[in-house]
């Protein structure tokens, strides 16, 4: 590269950083503040794109009609979120921690089906800005005038955020709330009007994040989970609640991005490198490598436990009678089911245990660990990858499906070692940077993995190939792992665990090196997410890169949350909710994800203690005993 | 608590009935299990779904097959290959179809591929380009109705041949379908121009181009030309950032699926005029096949066709006529009556050839142009899938024998 090329290509990383950092600086400011992680943040980025796109067309491409869509567009989003939090947040806040996220991720579900309705499935390219419609000649070179603009709008948003924060009351009252919630709260802030206008804030930046990139890209479909991602990487890089570390990160990520577009195919010792294809995943590499090196992240820095915000976890008891009892019938009833049901029952049943083991896996570590992980799918598909791998190097079926889970085991050992360094959503988001990593070089890898197209032709071996067989092969492997693994909670182990989660200090004192058990735990929990993988990968017959996605992280912290997550039974009964759930609504409305979404609303506001939860207290009511 | 015990009723009960109800018995009924992705590519979806009711009713109205009323059961894939075999198998065991169609992302077609070659299922793919669908992990069961990945390439390579340019960029979304269209464009156009030469190429991960890095990066390269498989959003942002920064200016460009109306209607006045592209003219195109088409579905829909419409609607009258050349639901019968089959399309006289399963539906072939504020193919002219595919023994040599 030419030093004017660089030279472009740091510009072009500059404008595409200002949306980035617009909207990031919202998610970082609710996070800072209500310590709410927004799924739905990105859904708040569409509606702002979408709503700038109509107002723009209303107005009819006018100068004050264009700029005056774009901030109507964001203060339309503003008022949404705001009657978001007020409406819907703000009766979880006393719930056990993360059910916010699961109640976001519904709000996900539904907006996107509202975008799908309200402005159709076309995708709508926005007019070009008036006024800056043209480029300007920059290193010989022509540069878009709109680039530039925001170029300026970054630092300048930068600059106001800053001002609002240092220079005004209701700035440091925000700043004391990220500080410390309960001590501001103490001080007579009213936290309950605080919260609604930091949402407000944080959603008008995410709207007008989105409206001012009508002249650069599309309103589609697909956008909010598109920036979702970049955006909690942006956040988590620069330090959460640091609003000048988000800009940084996003200066950072949008540069390197360019940089490498620039460079593009190098050869160099015969081998052939595109560091554009490296545009996949680069942003996830420099979060791990930022988080390996600065546990929170670049600006931010270690934050105080909230405190009271939700009950305190009891401790677990050790399962009744009456559950045993239950729990046997229960398997009962699984073992003698294919007397009696159809076919595509027993398929159906066959995701649900390995979805069912999955979540359990992912239990494991979230409950009686303690350690968040948006990542777990990379530990399901490893194994799924592992087990259609060594079948396909002409290994007996039996034996792959034996030896992929010590694979993924390997994969949890190698990155849990890095995650057990971090904690809470940091350790959360490494966990995700290194199944975004693996998900790439599966997704890249043609000779090996199959690229993005996966391996076909990984079926049973024929004494198994009958779904009845299959059936019980899955109830086998997946109900004895889910038993092992509640076995484990109440060994030694488990309690050591469950010690070090509690109180890292007393457990440390007395002698349990807590970061080494977690390490273990960690890996425990990959071995039995691979063993559910290659269950599923033999029972599809295919695999491809879509058993590693965020998507499959997402929907195992759905089971789990939706299960309760201080049950040991809550991450069954989730799975089996959310995936019999997904099945029939689909069957029943075009716009089954909205039904969907409604549907876990209704779940999370009913039942904030889960499913598993619900029929808890309902029993310690009635036998004044706790104990499922 | 009266409101959650009477959800948790609800939910138990049905449940059970979910678990437990059977088939439904149908007599004097066909049934067709059709499923997609609808969710997830709503934009290609909507008029493919729009396309096949239509040739349902029309095959309905004239009697059904058979003697027989048919019916389609449409599932949602939710956009997974897991999930599409579960549902697959669903319409197979549960709703006793007779026959299995649709699908629109690669790895999604090739998993339920997989699933019909163990099942025994005969399979319709409508609109995965994958090349390998039909050839190196081609099967029995499996048929694919749109022109693929390879053939959209060679309409376009004598375009490109014929200008002599010597300097090539390429650009393509970063996975199968961008990879197998570039390494295609590469192979045949050195083939036929030799000297050659592909001095850049850039692959954004799909849906998430940087446009203006991209289109900064490529002017530094100096290509003569530029050869793009990027579509949808991408496209439109790679447009964009293109005019402003004068990317195209005394370039040609070679775009396979921009003149398709689901991704050049977007573009309106960015429109870059003199791209050459694969695409559907469905206002301009005046045969008499076509026509009727038109006016049936602006009379059933009130909307103009997209693409998918013409993909929905052949994939269905593909079943039709498999079924009613073979005379049967047997899978053997409708698999051996498709090999071969000939039938009419929107595009004109298609066939499934009997080697490799692929039809012979063509693409148009042309160049886009600004008219009245949108985009529009001008020069164009129907390429016949027939005559872009690789030889005989070619095609045998790729494909696992049966």
């Amino acid at each position: 590269m030419s030093l004017s090329a660089i030279f472009i290509q740091l510009l072009n990383g500059l404008a595409s950083a200002s949306s980035l950092f617009l909207v990031a600086a919202g998610l970082s400011l609710i996070f800072g503040v209500t310590r709410i992680v927004n799924f739905a943040h990105g859904s708040l980025y569409m509606l702002g794109i979408y709503t700038a796109y109509s107002l723009v067309q209303v107005f009819d491409g006018s100068v004050l009609g264009f700029w005056g869509g774009v901030l109507l567009a964001g203060l339309i989003v503003a008022v949404f979120g705001a009657l978001v939090e007020r409406l819907l947040l703000r009766r979880l806040y006393h719930a056990p921690e993360l059910l916010q996220l699961l109640a976001t991720f519904a709000l996900v579900l539904i907006i996107r089906d509202f975008v799908l309705w309200a402005w159709g499935p076309e995708d709508l390219l926005g007019p070009r800005a008036p006024g800056l419609r043209g480029a300007v000649a920059i290193a010989g070179r022509q540069f878009p005038e709109y680039d530039l603009f925001l170029i300026v709008l970054g630092p300048v948003v930068l600059g106001l955020l800053w001002l609002l924060l240092t220079r005004t009351r209701w700035g440091t009252l925000v700043r004391a709330a990220t500080e410390d919630r309960e001590m501001a709260g103490a001080l007579g802030v009213n936290q309950a009007w605080l919260f609604t206008s930091v949402f407000a804030l944080g959603s008008f930046l995410a709207g007008l994040g989105g409206a001012i990139q009508i002249p650069r890209e599309p309103a589609v479909l697909t956008m909010d989970l598109t920036i979702l991602s970049d955006v909690f990487v942006v956040v988590v890089v620069g330090g959460m609640g640091s609003i000048p570390g988000a800009f940084l990160a996003a200066v950072i990520i949008g540069v390197l991005k360019a940089m490498c577009i620039g460079i593009g195919n190098v050869s160099a010792f015969g081998i052939d490198f595109s560091f554009s294809k490296l545009t996949l995943v680069v942003e996830f590499i420099v979060m791990a490598v930022v988080l390996v090196i600065r546990p929170w992240g670049l600006f931010g820095r270690q934050q105080g436990i909230p405190r009271g915000a939700a009950a305190v976890e009891p401790p677990l008891y050790l399962p009744s009678p009456a559950l045993l009892k239950a729990l046997a019938f229960g398997l009962l009833v699984l073992l003698l089911l294919p007397l009696v049901s159809d076919r595509y029952t027993l398929v159906l049943l066959t995701d649900i245990l390995v979805f069912a083991l999955f979540a359990v896996s992912l239990h494991f570590i979230m409950g009686p660990a303690g350690m968040h992980s948006f990542g777990h799918a990379a530990y399901f598909g490893l194994g799924a990858y592992a087990a259609a791998l060594l079948f396909k190097q002409a290994l007996p079926m039996e034996l792959a499906l034996a030896l992929a889970p010590f694979a993924a085991g390997l994969g949890a050992l190698a990155f849990g070692w890095f995650c057990v360094r971090l904690s809470g959503v940091y350790l959360a988001m490494l966990t995700l940077a290194f199944a975004q990593i693996a998900w790439s070089v599966v997704y890249q890898w043609d000779a090996f993995t199959g690229g993005s197209n996966g391996l076909v032709g990984v079926w049973p071996a024929q004494w198994l190939a009958s779904k009845t067989t299959f059936y019980y092969l899955a109830l086998a492997l997946c109900a004895g792992g889910t038993l092992i693994l509640w076995r484990i909670v109440y060994s030694p182990f488990g309690y050591a665990l469950r010690a070090g989660r509690d109180s890292p200090l007393r457990a440390d004192a007395i002698g349990i090196d807590v970061r080494r058990q977690q390490w273990l735990g960690f890996a425990l929990a990959g071995v039995f997410a691979g063993l559910a993988g290659a269950v599923y990968a033999f029972s599809k017959g295919s695999i491809s890169p879509d058993t590693l996605s965020i998507t499959r992280s997402v929907d195992g912290l759905v089971m789990v949350l939706m299960g309760g997550i201080q049950t040991l039974t809550g991450a069954v009964a989730g799975a089996a909710a959310f995936t019999w759930l997904q099945d029939t609504i689909s069957r029943q409305t075009e716009f089954w994800r909205a039904l969907l979404g409604g549907i876990i609303l209704f779940l999370v506001l009913a039942f904030p203690q889960g499913i598993a939860g619900f029929i808890r207290e309902r029993w310690e009511a009635r036998s004044g005993r706790s104990d499922l | 608590m009266t409101a959650r015990r009477a959800f948790l009723l609800g939910t138990v009960a049905l449940a059970t009935t979910a678990l437990f109800s059977g088939p439904a018995a149908a007599q004097g009924t066909i049934k067709i299990g059709e499923m997609n992705s609808y969710k997830n590519f709503p934009a290609f979806l909507e008029p493919y779904k729009k396309g096949w009711e239509l040739a349902l009713d029309e095959i309905n109205k004239s009697g059904g097959l058979l003697g027989k009323k048919v019916e389609v059961i449409s599932r949602d894939d939710n956009g997974n290959p897991g999930d599409a075999v579960r549902v697959a198998e669903e319409l197979v065991s549960r709703e006793n179809v007779s026959l299995l169609m649709g699908s629109f992302a690669s790895h999604v077609g090739l998993a339920v591929s997989d699933f019909a070659k163990q099942r025994k299922m005969l399979y319709i793919a409508a609109e995965p380009l994958t090349d390998q669908i039909v050839w190196n992990k081609g099967n029995h069961y499996t048929f694919r109705l749109r022109p693929s990945t390879y053939m959209q390439v060679a309409m376009l390579v004598p375009e490109a041949a014929k200008l002599n340019k010597k300097r090539w960029a390429i650009v393509y979304p970063n996975y199968e379908y961008g990879q197998s269209a570039t390494a295609g464009f590469k192979k045949l156009l050195a083939a036929k121009q030799p000297g050659v030469e592909f001095i850049a190429e850039q692959a954004p991960a799909l849906g998430k181009i940087e446009a203006g890095a991209v289109v900064q990066a490529l002017i530094d390269a100096k290509p003569d030309a530029i050869f793009s498989s990027l579509f949808g959003g991408d496209l439109q942002k790679f447009v964009r950032e293109g005019n402003q920064r004068g990317l195209f200016k005394g370039r040609p460009v070679f775009n396979l699926l921009a003149g398709e109306p689901e991704y050049l209607d977007p573009l309106k006045d960015e429109t870059p005029a003199g791209w050459y592209v694969t695409g559907y003219p469905w206002d301009q195109i005046n045969t008499p096949e076509h026509k009727q088409f038109l006016a049936a579905y602006r009379a059933k829909w009130n909307d103009y066709p997209r693409l998918g419409s013409v993909v929905g609607y052949t994939t269905m009258m593909s079943a039709a006529a498999a079924i009613k050349k073979a005379g049967s639901t047997d899978t053997e019968k409708m698999i051996v009556a498709l090999k071969g089959l000939q039938m009419d399309s929107p595009l004109g006289k298609i066939t499934y050839r009997a080697i490799d399963h692929q039809s012979t539906m063509g693409a148009y072939v042309g160049r886009l142009a600004l008219k009245d504020g949108k985009g529009v193919m001008v020069d164009w002219h129907y390429a016949d899938g027939a005559n872009f595919l690789p030889s005989d023994a070619e095609v045998k040599a790729m494909r696992p024998a049966e």
